[in-house]
């Protein structure tokens, strides 16, 4: 290697030559690129901090398999209707009182006297509809791609908590507007729950919280609406959604045969 | 001398390569120590969650108190068609806990029960006894009949078709002051005997009652 040649600077005058920073001083960014920068440094003060990032790539950067079409986005779209349900009914909350002397009255000052009242508790009530019709079709896609198989066995089951779940919320929830027909549902829904031989009778005293429909069966309905099943179904999507990432989606049944040799030839 | 080396080691000393863990000792310190975590918060955690249950399980066993109301003088009952009355099952709700019950004076033709000081009139519920829709009395027919699943009901409150699966519950009465007195509602096998209160569409006869126990919170009246 040939030592290199330091050549003379361009015969610039002094006053024109471009000044080395003092010894010490660090660059100084100017405020625009600063202001541009200002949320990448913010998410890097906080991965330096928590090294959130590698979970993101890992739950978000997954590879997926060949075929993987529009029906594997059903688990999402269930998930987004209960957020859905979620933040309405959080919002629902503010106005409603679950007192049987004002809960009809309060649902109906919803609906008629509050900004946007009728469309929030619209969206709640068709939104349940969609969150059981979008879980339906979420499990019957599972069960036609034989998702559930070997080692998904446990993701399957924790989806069958979450459907129980949600018909749990739906059960509950239809009472809280508490009208003839939700009341006379209720009724219905106990006197079944009741016919379970030994344990039934007890099960629907726990639900009314007495031996008939009373005054705290309305608050309980709705603390095990809004406080108790909510909690289970986030805290289950959690570890159903960590699964998911963990064992990685199947590959449509149609897939099956063209796939493994490739994937031989590929390794080979 | 002996040879400290070659003793027999204790079988019971599982964790004799921990620091400390002295040759013979069945539990060591960490051991203990693990344990003693164990139970304290196991400790910790049923003193919060034990006193959450029973909270939320204590009106299972709170017995309902026993409330008569009066609704008019005997003889404003016939014996051989039924008056709707109103009566508040339930305090607190508004019109919710009202409920139907139609009521006539015993019939010794029709009524084959035992008589005794809580029969003198009748008081049928209108709860139907197979998903508990409300049931009417079509007096020209003769029959108690529910307009959810077609279940259909003879005079006495017996069963005559459909899918109901025991009688009509019946409530207590009895005469006070000159006054029928309504009371706790009692449930009826198809012989019209009775029992404590069951919710609609747990059978009576036969195994029903004990597949179906009463609960403690209502019960019938004792020796009745």
């Amino acid at each position: 290697m040939a030592p290199k040649i330091k050549l003379p600077k361009p015969p610039l005058p002094p006053s024109f030559q471009p000044k080395p920073p003092p010894p010490g001083a660090t660059q100084q960014a100017s405020p625009v690129e600063t202001a541009k920068e200002a949320g990448i440094s913010a998410v890097d003060w906080i991965d330096e901090r928590t090294s959130l990032s590698g979970g993101a790539r890992w739950m978000m950067f997954r590879k997926v398999p060949k075929g993987t079409n529009w029906f594997y986005t059903l688990g999402s779209a269930a998930m987004f209707a209960f957020l859905n349900q979620a933040i309405t009914g959080v919002f629902l909350a503010m106005y409603y009182r679950p007192s049987a002397n004002e809960a009809y009255e309060s649902a109906r000052h919803i609906t008629n006297d509050v900004f946007l009242g009728e469309f929030v508790r619209g969206m709640h009530k068709w939104g349940s509809t969609v969150m059981v019709i979008l879980v339906f079709l979420h499990m019957a896609r599972t069960f036609f791609f034989g998702a559930y198989k070997y080692p998904r066995e446990l993701n399957w089951v924790i989806g069958v908590i979450l459907l129980v779940l949600t018909i749990v919320m739906s059960l509950t929830g239809y009472l809280l507007p508490f009208d003839q027909r939700s009341y006379w549902a209720t009724i219905v829904a106990m006197n079944i729950n009741g016919t379970g031989p030994l344990v039934g009778p007890y099960l629907s005293d726990f639900l009314m919280g007495g031996s008939e429909f009373n005054a705290t069966t309305l608050s309980r309905f709705y603390s095990i609406h809004m406080l108790l099943v909510p909690g289970l179904i986030g805290a289950l999507i959690g570890a159903h959604l960590y699964l998911v990432a963990k064992l990685g989606t199947t590959a449509p049944p149609w897939m099956k045969a063209e796939g493994p040799r490739e994937l031989s030839e590929r390794e080979a | 001398m002996p040879d400290r080396h070659s003793q027999t080691k204790s079988k019971y000393t599982v964790d004799r390569q921990i620091p400390g863990a002295f040759e013979g000792e069945t539990v060591t310190r960490r051991r203990f120590m693990v344990g003693t975590t164990h139970v304290a918060g196991a400790v910790a955690m049923s003193a919060i969650a034990l006193p959450a249950l029973g909270f939320a399980l204590g009106p299972i066993f709170e017995s309902k108190e026993e409330n008569w109301q009066a609704v008019g003088s005997p003889d404003s009952f016939p014996d051989d068609e039924y008056i709707p009355q109103v009566i508040v099952e339930t305090e607190g709700i508004g019109v919710i806990g009202e409920t139907t019950v139609y009521m006539r004076r015993r019939n010794p033709e029709i009524d084959k029960e035992p008589e005794d000081e809580y029969n003198q009139v009748l008081a049928i519920s209108t709860r139907c006894m197979h998903l508990g829709c409300p049931v009417r009395y079509i007096a020209a027919s003769e029959r108690f009949i529910c307009p959810c699943h077609g279940g259909v009901y003879d005079f006495r409150g017996g069963v005559a078709g459909g899918p109901p699966v025991r009688p009509l519950d019946r409530f207590y009465t009895r005469i006070r002051n000159g006054q029928v007195e309504v009371g706790p509602r009692f449930s009826v096998n198809s012989e019209m005997r009775r029992f404590s209160p069951r919710l609609p569409g747990e059978p009576l006869d036969g195994i029903g009652q004990y597949l179906y126990p009463s609960r403690p919170g209502q019960r019938k009246l004792p020796n009745t």
